[in-house]
């Protein structure tokens, strides 16, 4: 008896069984009712953690009870689909909870100080008992440095990604570009101990009738270091953006080389250059390292960049952390509160600036 | 002028010479927009080669700017060579091998050795934590999330890397610190027969805690990393995968993954970099203490950078010195990190132009 002859009458074609077997949601759910259940009343039961341990077998048991299930069910391949999806899913919530609390601290913790109080005052004879004093200098501080950092970060970083992208050509531009990639890589305090050996260490002493000094200039200096690279990077990427035919457009009118960069190339990327130049100052705004061993930090207000030591944001909220008063941890959340707004508000800035720019959509 | 072809044959050819008159010297027979202005003569219109002009100047400035990230990287080096060297030499230690920091004495002993290990074993603990997890979530947002929550999700994670570090130090300090300590006491409770959940507290200040904090710090940067590079998977692959009928755990595995490695290695590399370099949030959160154990639930752990913001306060010269030779350590190690980096994210690069 042939094959072809053999008939089964189980074996009918109907829309039922033509399709792949799905898993049932409620299956799905049911598997993680009953693996929470398990994890809950082992961790409880037997006491040996708290619900995080419970929801961590919790995890494993559903791992384990969706790979069985959907695998009687779907076949092997697809419970592995099923278990994988269901770890990504699972990193995603781990990930999201310690952020969330960071979030969530900052606002609740920072609302306690934020008043008027604290930012019209300095810590200038603040004692460990007074539940004043406030940030006012360590902003007129990081919004110094921070701005002669950016004063001259910004032409070297343009000019340096203009050299890269118009003028260079051959091994001593790849070099350049090689570098400036390594360079973005280089820890602030590393740039913090450069400018300390160089500037405040060599230099400064001969302004300073041989005495080094701390300073809010020594600090931009460090922030420059930091914001050099990451702003020849983001205008490099710009000006690769803008096209050709109008560079070519300008050449073809008799415009000269750097004409046409400062007239037709540098205006069409300059969206996409601010928006960099943006994120590169919040990212040195943020920065604590270089500014605590080149300014030094202050508890009085100083104006003066190139004169004596400076106080900045981020430095405030390291040295309230570590003070022993009991109004400290308030000032400290109060001012990483400001902090944050400040590069946030930069940084959101700078996105919604590159959502309008015509060159990267 | 012979019979020169249409200028619609040739209007593509980017050559000179399209018509007839494009032909003649550029200035012959071209007369001057107005009277007032003096003629024009042959060849007069382009602009003479001058010695210094305006041209040479900007290409100058330029160049020079180039030249100046080249300057910086070498200043760096020399200026903490320079300072390093004297301290290095008054030291009564090997610098290299020995494990605690005492540079302010009369007799100065320092070494790199404790400090080099807590730094890598911290950042490495870290990356482990936040590598599986970045991957996990980059995945979600590039292939698993509806686009109306991946968009705001992206942005939320691109947001939380520029939180500064300073932020997360404080949280770990302020908050994080008791889960850790109750965790920890639950790890030694249970599984003090390994070597790395032993002693007999206290605990909390430890290299756990250190290592989670930076983990979250690092996730955000190798997320958004490697999101760019699995959205970057050619559509083709990932279709051929599944008309393969490939389920979409095997999509990834087969197209996006391998498409992606380079990408992923360069972003754990920077990754690492960033936790080897990392000041505050460690100074703030890990014991400072100089030993080499491999517990990391008790009170202790200390890195290079953590001990420079620790021990910069009361340095001396000599401190000083010391300091800036374990900065310069430091220095070698990340710059040998994101050279390995940028080499694979270089190759990676020439890879993908000669396959467009």
């Amino acid at each position: 008896m042939s094959l072809l002859n053999q008939t089964d009458a189980d074996v009918v074609m109907t829309p039922q069984n033509i399709r792949t077997k799905k898993l049932p949601v409620a299956v799905n759910l049911l598997v993680a009712v009953v693996a929470l259940g398990i994890g809950f009343a082992l961790t409880y039961g037997a006491s040996i953690g708290t619900w995080v341990l419970a929801v961590v077998i919790a995890l494993i048991l559903y791992l384990v009870g969706i790979a069985v299930v959907a695998g009687r069910i779907e076949g092997r391949r697809a419970a592995r689909n099923r278990m994988w999806q269901a770890l990504i899913y699972a990193a995603c919530v781990l990930a999201i909870i310690p952020l969330a609390s960071v979030v969530w601290t900052l606002i609740s913790k920072g609302a306690s100080r934020l008043d008027a109080n604290f930012f019209n005052t300095s810590m200038n004879n603040i004692s460990a008992r007074d539940p004043n004093g406030g940030a006012y200098h360590a902003i007129i501080g990081t919004l110094e440095q921070v701005g002669i950092a950016a004063l001259l970060a910004i032409p070297l970083g343009v000019l340096g990604a203009i050299y890269l992208v118009e003028y260079g050509k051959g091994k001593f531009a790849n070099t350049v570009r090689f570098f400036v990639d390594v360079m973005t890589g280089i820890p602030s305090i590393v740039a913090g101990l450069f400018v300390l050996s160089f500037w405040v260490l060599i230099v400064s002493p001969w302004f300073n009738d041989g005495e080094p000094r701390f300073s809010g200039f020594a600090a931009s200096l460090a922030l420059t270091v930091l914001m050099l690279p990451t702003i020849v990077r983001s205008t490099e990427e710009m000006l690769r953006l803008v096209p050709g035919p109008l560079r070519e457009g300008a050449y073809a009118l008799g415009v000269p080389q750097w004409k046409t960069i400062t007239k037709v190339v540098l205006p069409t990327a300059l969206p996409g250059i601010v928006t960099g130049v943006m994120l590169a100052i919040a990212r040195a705004a943020g920065e604590t390292a270089p500014v605590l061993l080149v300014a030094g930090g202050a508890a009085a207000i100083n104006f003066d960049p190139f004169n004596g030591n400076q106080q900045s944001l981020s430095l405030f909220v390291y040295q309230q952390a570590g003070d022993a008063s009991r109004y400290a941890p308030a000032r400290a959340w109060t001012a990483a509160l400001t902090l944050v707004a400040i590069v946030l508000i930069l940084t959101i800035a700078a996105k919604m600036l590159a959502r309008r720019n015509k060159l990267t959509r | 002028m012979g019979d020169y072809p249409s200028r619609s044959d040739n209007a593509f050819a980017g050559g000179t010479g399209v018509t007839g008159r494009h032909a003649r010297s550029a200035g012959t027979g071209v007369s001057p927009s107005s009277y007032q202005e003096p003629p024009i003569g042959g060849g007069g219109a382009l602009p003479q080669k001058a010695r210094f002009s305006m041209e040479s100047g900007f290409r100058g400035l330029s160049v020079a700017a180039g030249a100046m990230v080249l300057v910086i990287i070498v200043a760096i080096a020399v200026f903490l060579i320079s300072k390093a060297i004297p301290a290095i030499n008054a030291d009564h230690e090997n610098f290299l091998t020995f494990k605690t920091w005492f540079p302010n004495d009369a007799q100065p002993r320092f070494g790199i050795l404790a400090l080099g290990f807590g730094t890598v074993l911290t950042s490495v603990i870290a990356l482990i934590m936040a590598v599986p997890v970045a991957l996990g979530i980059a995945l979600f947002l590039s292939h698993y999330a509806p686009k109306r929550l991946a968009t705001p999700l992206g942005f939320a994670i691109d947001l939380l890397a520029a939180v500064p570090s300073v932020v997360f130090g404080l949280w770990g300090r302020d908050v994080f610190l008791e889960p850790v300590r109750e965790f920890s006491g639950w790890l030694n409770h249970y599984f003090s027969w390994i070597p790395l959940f032993g002693g007999d507290g206290p605990f909390g200040r430890s290299i756990l805690l250190g290592s989670i904090v930076l983990a979250i710090m690092v996730l955000p940067i190798v997320t958004s990393l490697s999101r760019e590079v699995f959205q970057q998977t050619p559509g083709m692959n990932e279709e051929a995968a599944l008309a393969l009928g490939a389920t979409k755990w095997e999509m990834i595995r087969t197209s996006v993954l391998p498409y992606g490695k380079p990408g992923v290695i360069a972003a754990v590399m920077l990754g690492l970099g960033r936790a080897l370099g990392e000041t505050i949030a460690l100074a703030l959160t890990l014991g400072a203490v100089f030993s080499i154990s491999p517990n990391i639930i008790q009170n202790g752990g200390n890195s290079i950078a953590a001990n420079i913001a620790n021990a910069f306060g009361e340095a001396n010269a000599t401190g000083r010195g010391a300091l800036i030779a374990s900065g310069l350590v430091l220095f070698a190690i990340t710059l040998v990190v994101n050279i390995a980096a940028r080499a694979i994210i270089h190759r990676r690069r020439e890879f993908r132009d000669s396959a467009a």
